[in-house]
C-alpha cells in the first residue's frame, strides 16, 4: 500500500479543510444543542392551600412519624420509595415513575417565607422574592424575559385567572378547558380593532385568540375535555370524575405543549390543599387531592409521549403543615413540605435534601417540619440545568438577592 | 361646575352594579344625592322575603346525612338516581343553594339602589365563608341575609360580631370542632372508658381533641388588622384558646335545635389570654368578645380595611389621601360603616372620570342584564358561565375571597370566554337596538370608537355584543 508522503501544500490544505470541519462540526453541535434547548419544557404545579409533606410522602422510616401523626399516619400501603420515605397510596401513577427513576422528592422544603400565611407564602412562593411584597410580577415571567434573548420561548397559563408566578412583562398565553365559540363569527376582528388602543385589553384577546387556534388544533386529536361538574354522585364517585378530570387536564396541557410551534412553559395550580380538620389518611379529602393530582401527572406524562425524556415537572406549595395532628384529625399551617421533581431525564439519586427528623428538638418551633432547602435552589437548578439559565440571571434578576441560595446540583 | 351627566354615569357604573334604559335620566339631577340615600341603617336590601334560615338548613343537611347512613347500611339491591332518596335530598339541597344565588345575582339586575348591593357584595366577600363542602353551600346565603345584609351601614364591631359567630363561619373556618385542651370536655372526651358488651367501637377509638386555629388565623389576617397588623404565632394560638368553646348545636344528638350558634363553657379553655400585647382575664364567651372588640377598634383595622374599600371601589393604585380621609372618618366614627360609606361617595379622588376597574366575571355578568333590562331567571343562566370564568358561585378559593384587581381577571382566557358567553346573550336580546342601549348604559362614557363600531355593526347581536365586550363595558 502506497500512501503518498504529504506535501506541505497539502497539509495547508487539510488544515484549513479541517479547520472548516472543525467549525461545521461546532456550527451543527450548536445548532443540536440550541434544538434541544428548545425542545425542553418545564411545567410547575402548585398545589395550593398548604399541602401537608408528610401525607404525599410520609416518613413512615422516621421513629417519631407514627406518634405525631396518630390517626393519620399511613403504614403498610403506603407505596415504598426507600427505607425511611413512602408515596401516599393514592400516587400510583407517579409511583410507577419514582420506579423508573423519573421521580424525586424534596421531603424538608420550604420558602424563605414563615408567616404560616397562605397569601403571604403564595406570594413568596410565586414572585421569588426573599419576602412578602418583595416583587410585583413571578420568577417564572423573569425567567422568561432573561431566556428570550437566548431563544424563542413561550409560556402558558392554565386556568382563567392569571397567577402571579407567571405575571410580569413577558407576555404569557393562558388556557382552561371548556370554552369555543363559533369560528365563522367576524366578532374577533371587530374586538381587536376595538382594542386597539387598550394596553391591557388589545395584548390579552390577541394571545387569547393564537391559543384558541393552538388549543383548537390541539383538541381535534383527541375528545375535548370538559369543566368539573359537580353532580350528585357523592363524595367518592365525586373524587373518582376529579381524577379523571385532571387526568383528562393533563392530556390537554400535553397536547398543547407539544403542538408544533407551543409553548414549552406552563404554570397550573390545583387547590383545597388546607386540611384543618378530618383530612383522612390512606382514604379521606386529602387522599382525594393527591388521587387528583396524580393523575394530573399521568395524564401529562402519557400524553407528552417522547416530549416527556426532555420535560421537568416541578409540584410544590406554599408551606407543609403542623408535625402533629390537631384536635380536629387535620393538620394546621406549617413550615417545610415536599416537592416532587418528576421527568424523562433527571439524574437518579436519592432525596433532595436533607431529611431533619421529627425528634421534639428537630421540629421548627416545636411544631413544624424543620426545613432544610430552600425553594429557590430548587427552582434555580430546574431553570439553569434544564432550561439553560446562567447562575448570574438566576440570582438577581429571576431570583432577587439570592446569591447564597445554590442550586441542587445533580438534578437533571 | 361637575358635569352631571358624566357623574351620573359614574355614581351607576363604578358605585352602582351598571346602568339599564332609564337609569341615567333618574339620576342626573343629582348623582351624589342617590347615592346618598341609599345609605340606610337598616342594612341591605334582602334577595328573598321568605328565605330560610340557617338553623333550618342545618337541620335539613343533618336529616340528609342521617338517611345516607341508613342508606348505606340498609341498601340491599340498586335504587335508580331519581328513586334514592338520598340523592334527592342532595339534589334538593343544591337546588336551594342556586336558587339563593340566583336571588342575590336577580336582586342586583333588578335593584334600583346599585351602590347599597355593591357595598353589601364588598363585605360579603370580606368575611368569605366558600361553598366548598355541601354543608356550607347551604349555609352562604343564609350567612348572607343574617350576619351581612343587615349591618353593612352599622358599625364594623357588629358586622364582624354576627359574621364570626354565625354557624357558617363557624363551620367555614373549623371552629366548630375547637375544643380547649385543657376544658372539662377535652378531660372527658380523651378519658379511657369502659366499652359496653355489643359496642360498636373498636378498642382504639379514642377521639382526638384539642384545639383548631384556623378562625383566629383569619380573623387577624383577613377580617380585621390584616397580615402586617402586628400579631405573632403566639397571638393566633392565644386567640384560637379564646375561641375555643364558640359552636353550633347539634352535633353530638343535642337535643336542642340544630345549626344554632352555642357557646359551651365546658369545651373553653380556662384562663387568662394575651392577644396583641392585651390581657384578657378568663372569662367564658365575654373572652373572645373582648378581643373581637379589641380587633375592631385597632387603627391597623381601619387602615387594612380602607385599603381594600377603596381598591375595590376606585382603582388597584388608589390615591393615598382617598384611603387616608376613609381612614380618618373610620377612627372618627368608631369604624361606623354607613358613615364611611358616604365618605367614600364624597371623596373628590373617587370621582376620576377614567374608568379604572376591570369587572369580575359576576359584575359584568350582572350589568349585562341590567343594560338589557332584564334579570337571570334560572341558575343555569348564570352557574356554568361563572364557573368557566373562573368564578364559581358562592365558591371563591379561599377565605380571602375573590381578588377584584384587572391583573386576575383580564386574562386571555377569561377574554375569550366573555366574548363567547356576551354573543349567546346577545343573541337572545336582539330585539332591542344596540344604539339606544350603548347611550342608557354607557352614557358619556361611551367613547366615540365603540359607539361606532356599534353603528357599523352587521347585526342587532353583533351590536350588542360589541357593547358588552367594549373596554369601557368591562370596567367600571
Amino acid at each position: 500500500m502506497t500512501q503518498s508522503q504529504p506535501t506541505r501544500r497539502k497539509l495547508l490544505l487539510q488544515a484549513a479543510g479541517m479547520g472548516l470541519t472543525v467549525d461545521l462540526l461546532a456550527r451543527q453541535a450548536f445548532a443540536d444543542t440550541e434544538h434541544s434547548m428548545a425542545s425542553r419544557k418545564f411545567v410547575f404545579i402548585n398545589c395550593r392551600g398548604g399541602m401537608d409533606g408528610m401525607t404525599i410522602s410520609p416518613p413512615v422510616g422516621d421513629p417519631d412519624y407514627v406518634g405525631l401523626r396518630g390517626k393519620i399516619a399511613l403504614g403498610d400501603e403506603a407505596l415504598n420509595l426507600d427505607s425511611t420515605f413512602s408515596l401516599h397510596p393514592a400516587m400510583t401513577a407517579s409511583h410507577g415513575l419514582a420506579r423508573a427513576g423519573q421521580l424525586r422528592i424534596a421531603p424538608a422544603i420550604a420558602t424563605p417565607d414563615r408567616a404560616r400565611s397562605h397569601f403571604e407564602a403564595q406570594d413568596v412562593l410565586e414572585s421569588g422574592a426573599p419576602t412578602q411584597y418583595g416583587a410585583t410580577s413571578g420568577w417564572l415571567n423573569r425567567a422568561l424575559v432573561a431566556l428570550k434573548s437566548q431563544r424563542k420561548i413561550e409560556a402558558i397559563s392554565i386556568g382563567t385567572t392569571a397567577p402571579l408566578i407567571l405575571k410580569g412583562t413577558y407576555e404569557v398565553a393562558s388556557w382552561s378547558p371548556g370554552r369555543g365559540m363559533g369560528s365563522e363569527t367576524r366578532l374577533p376582528g371587530l374586538l381587536q380593532d376595538l382594542y386597539r388602543n387598550d394596553p391591557l385589553l388589545g395584548p390579552a384577546l390577541a394571545r387569547g385568540l393564537s391559543t384558541e387556534d393552538m388549543a383548537t388544533a390541539a383538541m381535534s386529536a383527541m375528545s375535548a375535555p370538559s369543566a368539573p361538574q359537580a353532580s350528585g354522585t357523592g363524595t367518592q364517585a365525586y373524587a373518582r370524575q376529579g381524577a379523571a378530570v385532571a387526568e383528562r387536564l393533563g392530556r390537554s396541557v400535553a397536547a398543547i405543549l407539544t403542538e408544533p410551534g407551543g409553548p414549552q412553559i406552563a404554570a397550573m395550580s390545583l387547590d383545597a390543599f388546607d386540611t384543618h380538620a378530618n383530612q383522612g389518611a390512606a382514604e379521606g379529602q386529602l387522599a382525594n387531592r393527591l388521587a387528583s393530582l396524580d393523575a394530573l401527572i399521568g395524564g401529562l406524562q402519557s400524553g407528552l409521549g417522547a416530549s416527556w425524556a426532555s420535560t421537568v415537572v416541578v409540584v410544590a406549595t406554599e408551606f407543609g403543615r403542623t408535625a402533629r395532628v390537631n384536635g380536629t384529625g387535620g393538620t394546621d399551617h406549617g413550615t417545610a413540605s415536599t416537592a416532587l421533581v418528576l421527568g424523562g431525564s433527571l439524574k437518579p439519586g436519592g432525596i433532595i435534601g436533607d431529611w431533619p427528623g421529627l425528634k421534639p428538638a428537630a421540629l421548627y418551633e416545636n411544631r413544624d417540619l424543620a426545613p432544610t432547602l430552600d425553594m429557590r435552589s430548587l427552582f434555580k437548578s430546574v431553570l439553569g440545568d434544564h432550561m439553560g439559565l446562567d447562575l448570574l440571571a438566576l440570582s438577581t434578576r429571576v431570583f432577587p438577592d439570592s446569591a447564597a441560595i445554590k442550586p441542587v446540583s445533580g438534578l437533571v | 361646575m361637575a358635569d352631571l351627566e358624566l357623574d351620573a354615569a359614574i355614581a351607576l357604573t363604578r358605585f352602582g352594579l351598571g346602568a339599564g334604559p332609564g337609569d341615567l335620566t333618574e339620576v342626573r339631577s343629582d348623582p351624589r344625592g342617590w347615592l346618598a340615600a341609599q345609605i340606610r341603617p337598616q342594612g341591605a336590601d334582602q334577595p328573598q322575603p321568605n328565605a330560610q334560615t340557617a338553623a333550618q338548613r342545618f337541620e335539613e343537611f343533618r336529616v340528609y346525612r342521617q338517611d345516607q347512613k341508613s342508606a348505606r347500611t340498609d341498601s340491599d339491591g340498586k335504587v335508580s338516581d331519581d328513586k334514592d332518596p338520598v340523592k334527592i335530598a342532595q339534589r334538593m339541597l343544591r337546588e336551594e343553594t342556586g336558587g339563593d344565588f340566583l336571588a342575590r345575582a336577580a336582586l342586583g339586575a333588578s335593584t334600583p339602589a346599585g351602590f347599597r348591593e355593591r357595598w353589601t357584595l364588598f363585605w360579603a366577600n370580606h368575611f368569605t365563608v366558600s361553598a366548598t363542602k355541601l354543608v356550607t353551600a347551604t349555609l352562604v346565603g343564609p350567612f348572607e341575609q343574617e350576619a351581612i345584609r343587615p349591618h353593612v351601614f352599622g358599625k364594623f364591631a357588629s358586622l364582624l360580631g354576627a359574621a364570626e359567630t354565625h354557624p357558617a363561619m363557624l363551620v367555614y373556618l373549623d371552629q366548630t370542632q375547637s375544643i380547649g385542651p385543657n376544658s372539662q370536655a377535652a378531660d372527658f372526651l380523651k378519658r379511657p372508658r369502659a366499652r359496653g358488651v355489643g359496642s360498636r367501637l373498636p378498642e382504639t377509638a379514642t377521639r382526638t381533641v384539642g384545639l383548631n386555629e384556623n378562625l383566629a388565623r383569619e380573623i387577624l389576617e383577613l377580617h380585621t388588622v390584616g397580615i402586617n397588623g402586628g400579631y405573632s404565632q403566639t397571638d393566633v394560638t392565644e386567640f384560637a384558646r379564646a375561641l375555643t368553646g364558640l359552636s353550633i348545636s347539634g352535633f353530638q344528638g343535642e337535643t336542642t335545635q340544630a345549626g344554632v350558634s352555642v357557646f359551651r363553657q365546658t369545651a373553653h379553655e380556662p384562663g387568662s389570654r394575651i392577644v396583641r400585647g392585651i390581657k384578657y382575664p378568663p372569662g367564658g364567651k365575654d373572652q373572645a368578645a373582648a378581643v373581637l372588640a379589641d380587633l375592631a377598634a385597632a387603627p391597623e383595622t381601619a387602615r387594612f380595611i380602607c385599603g381594600k374599600i377603596a381598591k375595590h371601589f376606585v382603582s388597584d393604585t388608589p390615591p393615598p389621601a382617598l384611603v387616608e380621609g376613609l381612614i380618618r372618618t373610620w377612627m372618627d366614627t368608631q369604624g361606623d360603616l354607613g358613615q364611611v360609606a358616604a365618605k367614600l361617595i364624597g371623596s373628590p379622588d373617587a370621582w376620576d372620570p377614567t374608568p379604572a376597574k376591570f369587572k369580575t366575571p359576576y359584575e359584568w355578568m350582572v350589568s349585562s342584564w341590567r343594560a338589557v333590562g332584564a334579570s337571570p331567571t334560572t341558575i343555569g343562566q348564570l352557574a356554568p358561565t361563572l364557573t368557566g370564568l373562573g368564578q364559581k358561585p358562592f365558591a371563591p378559593p379561599s377565605p380571602k375571597g375573590w381578588p377584584d384587581d384587572a391583573a386576575s381577571w383580564a386574562s386571555a382566557d377569561g377574554l375569550i370566554k366573555r366574548m363567547s358567553w356576551a354573543e349567546t346573550f346577545a343573541s337572545s336580546h336582539s330585539h332591542q337596538d344596540p344604539k339606544a342601549l350603548a347611550a342608557a348604559s354607557l352614557g358619556q362614557r361611551l367613547t366615540p370608537l365603540t359607539a361606532k363600531a356599534i353603528a357599523s355593526s352587521e347585526s342587532r347581536t353583533e351590536g350588542l355584543t360589541l357593547l358588552l365586550m367594549s373596554p369601557e363595558f368591562l370596567r367600571r
